[in-house]
């Protein structure tokens, strides 16, 4: 009964859970263990999912399996390090230049602290909506609009590091 | 969004699927396979061991809520709301509203504005210099809140006048990733919050209370 609710409602997430964990891990063999981990978290949980959206519960499930694994790991940088105090002025508005192409945008967008990354990916990846964002990270949805637009500003900067603007 | 984010976000959609990383197409099956699905047998007999032991939990909760509601409702709510002011005190351009290192700057900003005076220390030499001040509303009274940085972290320090002279020793709580420390000292009443260790936060309110 339980596998054929996980096989509607969690299975079909596996493809955004995988590109989140694989993101945030730069490995393919990391991703996909994150993506087991927290498959199977997910099936003893699934008594407690009811009305919310069940890819914002499995991706926050995702996401958290995927951080134990980098507080694990020795290369980890403290995610807390990235204060919303230290970020770039969001309004900063830049000249993008029209030459941009995927592996630029990829670059750029590997280059960001996991907390600026993870919002990208979620919001303009995995088209997810605020709320849904709000629920993955845990945090409230005035946070997650301020979070994105340092996020984007960063990610600005950084392609204009790359020299890739105008 | 202004102009430039948008053109960021509209390159990023046209360039999703060359952005997205794809999983490799037996993994699906892989991580279906592996699931802890039961036999039927075992779960029959697993149930009634649930429903039997959920039986026993229900009661014990219970019992257990009446025993504590009354303690614990008023505390905790009041973790809730000293999370979300520390939370909203770091988007940005919340954090102070007198910016200075000074405490003879920060205290005398207080008066006027609360009808208490707050204390005010700074322990720059042991590593939390002060980083300015402002007044907060929390569980229906204005509370003066201290800002305080160790490394790349803040630290909030909430106080408002006890209800009770007696002093009380701090108690740690975490929540949503957040240490809370909350007591009573000199007839002030303090909720001590930051993403630091329990250890160095440990270690600020040994520094308060000396």
């Amino acid at each position: 009964m339980s596998d054929e609710i996980f096989k509607r409602k969690i299975a079909p997430h596996f493809d955004s859970a995988y590109n989140l964990a694989r993101w945030l891990t730069h490995s393919d063999a990391d991703a996909a263990d994150i993506l087991q981990e927290a498959a199977i978290k997910a099936f003893r949980f699934l008594a407690s999912l009811e009305n919310e959206n069940s890819k914002a519960w499995f991706l926050a499930i995702v996401r958290n399996t995927a951080y134990s694994w980098l507080r694990k790991n020795k290369d980890y940088v403290d995610i807390e390090e990235t204060f919303d105090l230290a970020a770039p002025e969001a309004s900063a508005e830049v000249q993008l230049s029209e030459s941009i192409n995927a592996q630029m945008l990829h670059q750029a967008l590997d280059r960001l602290t996991p907390t600026y990354k993870e919002i990208i990916v979620l919001r303009e990846l995995e088209e997810m909506a605020y709320e849904d964002i709000a629920v993955i990270l845990h945090v409230p949805l005035g946070t997650v609009m301020s979070r994105l637009s340092r996020a984007r500003a960063q990610l600005k900067k950084t392609l204009i590091t790359l020299g890739v603007t105008k | 969004m202004n102009k430039s984010d948008s053109t960021l976000s509209n390159l990023l959609k046209q360039n999703r699927e060359h952005l997205r990383y794809q999983m490799p197409s037996d993994l699906t099956n892989r991580v279906l396979t592996s699931l802890p699905v039961q036999r039927k047998q075992e779960r029959h007999f697993l149930s009634l061991l649930t429903i039997g032991a959920g039986m026993m939990t229900a009661c014990l909760a219970l019992v257990l809520s009446f025993q504590m509601g009354r303690l614990s409702v008023g505390r905790s709510s009041a973790t809730d709301e000293i999370v979300a002011a520390h939370v909203r005190s770091l988007m940005a351009g919340h954090l102070s509203d007198v910016v200075s290192t000074d405490q003879h700057t920060v205290k005398p900003w207080f008066l006027g504005k609360s009808d208490f005076a707050p204390n005010v220390k700074d322990f720059a030499k042991e590593g939390f210099p002060l980083i300015g001040g402002r007044l907060d509303y929390i569980e229906g009274r204005v509370t003066a809140a201290l800002v305080f940085r160790f490394n790349q972290h803040v630290i909030n320090v909430f106080q408002y006048p006890a209800s009770t002279a007696e002093d009380s020793a701090p108690r740690l709580s975490t929540q949503r990733g957040y240490q809370v420390f909350y007591f009573t000292h000199q007839s002030m009443t303090y909720w001590i919050i930051s993403d630091v260790n329990a250890a160095d936060l440990q270690r600020f309110v040994n520094l308060w209370t000396q």
